[in-house]
């Protein structure tokens, strides 16, 4: 190897090499922390990608590209694979022809997430092959081998990252060529390709038997790396972990596993079997270690306490030793906030003081839960915002039920808060409802992306566009108000009042360009005006 | 010098707010080390701790790193670009490690207080093996070229601090 031949990138960037270098038809997602840059890299490097609204649909795009023999990359993090687990579920009986490599950037510790599950658990409810790298290296290394996996067994394959992989910057070389894509083409296959329930059963029977065929590969050829140590500790791990158990205990033995599901259980029986002591580190849920309990072999778990938050090889070097006592909070650093001269601070002072009851959603905006404001009272998933807050006025008695807002902001009610919306006009509480929608222009809290309701594609050039106010307008909404919350904050006050005084349900869209992107979005517009 | 030229690995975090220039800082630094022909890892944050809040972003390098965050009471440097942080991170460091705070250099001469960051680098750098043309070259490579005279400059007036 020469040092010309190294590169040095973040997880996101590899698979985002590794997708182009294996003619990767199309890379779509909806930007996620810690997953955005996935999309965005493939894009620079001359990739076809695109935001869809909403991981769901991006996740149905991939299938439709993979069903016409052709590869895709469809990338999204840990909570949005909840949104694109419908489709993911049942192509999993249907198969694919091309490549169908689906990311899930997990997020323990929660970093910029709402929850810190653990999408190994989706790989065994879907029944699909599940890939786990530890660097970009393997980030590399592994999305070509899901690739190759998918075609080869015509499964959905998952490649499950997390925050520290897809945000780490580590050397990666490009060793092997990935074999190139087939011409796509259609062929009918409708016995495989319509879910009807005469062509699912044997279609869950068929996958069954892929993931046996998978499990025994694993298990004679998978990506799993044996590392030679002393006799007595033998140490199970994967993912992230395994670079703090290398740097924890240098002197134990190892198996490290790159295939999670199905999980070699033959490699790992021999070697639980040749170690007198065998522990599993993992960051996140038990997944492993229940796993291999379940399956009779003997391997010690870690503390409960570990389940939480990332692991580092601090933490390990505690694991290890068994130590289940409480640990040093970390150092508290300064939170973040709503930046200086953002519309939303004039939205939420002015939502304190009518006294609302502020159903919130997820974005930078969400930053307003904060202090000073502390200006949002519930908050949980994309588009919860809409319902939750339908349901506290059907509850609430009128005088409560009278200040209910839904807060949500643009790229958030693209991907979630129009159904939200239709359930608005379908069934109206009593008192009506004000729906806010916070329109600054782009998805800001993920760095900028565009999305439907800006009219501009990931390349910032012109293309269809959700417009809220038509939308909701065309969705027989009477009280629809467009204003910018910073040009007169006292008229932004009255609108508000006399929106939740009315009984009726509105849509009130606070417009006015993020300030981060305001710059940016100027020249687009000025560019896609020309004529080409 | 307090980097260890055994091959052990050497740790930098670099510390400060959003908006301060952290993730340029440790870009700067793994770009060195990596064209060094050193193994690098470098860790850091996206997201919900950009608006304004803490930023940390971890730097290792050697022949070999594993993991890509350095344990606290660990680092061998810390740079922080924030006064008021230098508590918060100062537990990060090993016994006889590192810190590089503002008073290091003098900041008043700076020509832009956006170069802050580069500066502290150039105080952390007397304490590296790498050459100052490597330095000068990591800087041209990851900041955009309309800042690189400013930050040459704000470099080599750090690399003349006086830090530890």
């Amino acid at each position: 190897m020469r040092l010309s031949d190294r590169l040095l990138l973040s997880g996101d960037e590899a698979v985002a090499h590794a997708a182009r270098d294996a003619g990767f038809a199309l890379a779509t997602g909806y930007p996620g922390t810690p997953a955005t840059e996935i999309v965005e890299s493939f894009h620079e490097l001359g990739g076809k990608a695109q935001w869809s609204p909403n991981e769901k649909v991006a996740l149905e795009v991939g299938i439709g590209v993979a069903f016409a023999g052709a590869r895709a990359l469809v990338a999204m993090k840990h909570v949005g694979v909840n949104v694109a687990a419908d489709p993911l579920f049942t192509v999993a009986y249907a198969g694919v022809k091309g490549a169908l490599v689906v990311v899930s950037a997990d997020d323990p510790g929660m970093a910029s997430s709402q929850n810190e599950q653990d999408n190994r658990r989706y790989a065994v409810a879907a029944g699909a092959p599940m890939l786990e790298p530890s660097d970009s290296q393997e980030a590399y290394d592994y999305a070509l081998l899901a690739a190759e996996i998918s075609e080869r067994w015509g499964v959905p394959a998952l490649l499950r990252m997390t925050t520290r992989v897809c945000h780490s910057k580590t050397v990666v070389v490009k060793n092997g060529a990935a074999p190139p894509p087939r011409a796509p083409g259609f062929e009918r296959d409708l016995q495989s390709r319509v879910m009807i329930p005469a062509h699912a059963r044997p279609a869950h029977r068929k996958l069954r038997r892929k993931l046996a065929e998978i499990e025994a590969w694993n298990v004679a050829a998978g990506p799993n790396l044996r590392v030679a140590g002393a006799d007595g500790l033998g140490i199970v791990t994967s993912g992230i972990a395994f670079q703090h158990v290398r740097e924890a205990a240098p002197e134990a033995a190892v198996l490290k596993l790159g295939m999670t599901h199905p999980l070699p259980m033959a490699a790992i029986r021999e070697f639980a079997a040749a170690h007198g002591r065998t522990i599993v580190v993992e960051e996140g849920d038990p997944y492993l270690a229940d796993a291999l309990r379940a399956a009779g072999i003997r391997v010690e778990a870690r503390p409960e306490t570990y389940r939480f938050g990332e692991l580092n090889a601090g933490r390990v070097r505690r694991l290890l030793a068994g130590d289940a006592t409480e640990e040093p909070a970390p150092a508290k650093g300064t939170p973040p906030q709503l930046c200086p001269g953002c519309p939303y601070r004039t939205v939420f002072t002015t939502l304190r003081a009518l006294d609302c009851i502020v159903a919130g959603d997820i974005g930078c905006y969400t930053l307003g839960a904060l202090p000073p404001f502390e200006g949002m009272d519930s908050q949980l998933c994309m588009g919860a915002s809409v319902g939750v807050g339908l349901g506290l006025r059907h509850a609430l008695p009128p005088e409560q039920a009278r200040r209910v807002v839904s807060v949500i902001g643009d790229s958030t009610f693209v991907h979630s808060g129009i159904t939200g919306l239709v359930e608005m006009i379908y069934n109206p509480p009593p008192t009506g409802h004000v729906l806010l929608i916070l329109d600054n222009g782009t998805t800001a809290m993920t760095g900028l992306q565009e999305h439907p309701g800006t009219g501009r594609s990931i390349d910032h050039r012109a293309t269809g566009k959700v417009v809220f106010e038509d939308l909701a307008r065309t969705l027989g909404v009477t009280n629809v108000h467009v204003i910018d919350p910073t040009a007169d904050a006292g008229a932004f006050r009255d609108l508000l009042a006399g929106c939740l005084a009315s009984n009726a349900a509105s849509v009130v869209i606070a417009r006015r360009n993020c300030l981060l992107a305001a710059g940016a979005i100027k020249a687009y517009e000025q560019c896609n005006e020309q004529p080409s | 010098m307090n980097s260890h030229p055994d091959g052990k690995v050497t740790s930098v975090v670099v510390a400060g707010l959003g908006g301060q220039g952290v993730l340029t800082a440790s870009e700067i630094v793994a770009v060195v080390a990596f064209r060094a022909g050193l193994d690098v890892k470098k860790s850091e944050i996206h997201g919900m701790s950009q608006r304004g809040g803490s930023v940390t972003s971890d730097v290792r390098f050697g022949p070999r790193v594993f993991s890509p965050m350095t344990p606290a009471g660990e680092a061998d440097f810390v740079v922080a670009l924030a006064a008021d942080q230098a508590d918060g991170v100062r537990g990060l460091l090993r016994a006889g490690g590192c810190l590089i705070t503002p008073s290091a250099i003098d900041e008043k001469a700076l020509r832009s207080k956006k170069s802050l960051n580069v500066a502290l680098l150039g105080a952390l750098s007397a304490r590296l093996a790498f050459s100052e043309q490597a330095w000068l070259d990591a800087i041209r490579a990851v900041l955009p070229p309309k800042f690189h005279a400013v930050g040459l400059e704000a470099f080599l007036a750090g690399r003349k601090g006086n830090a530890c």
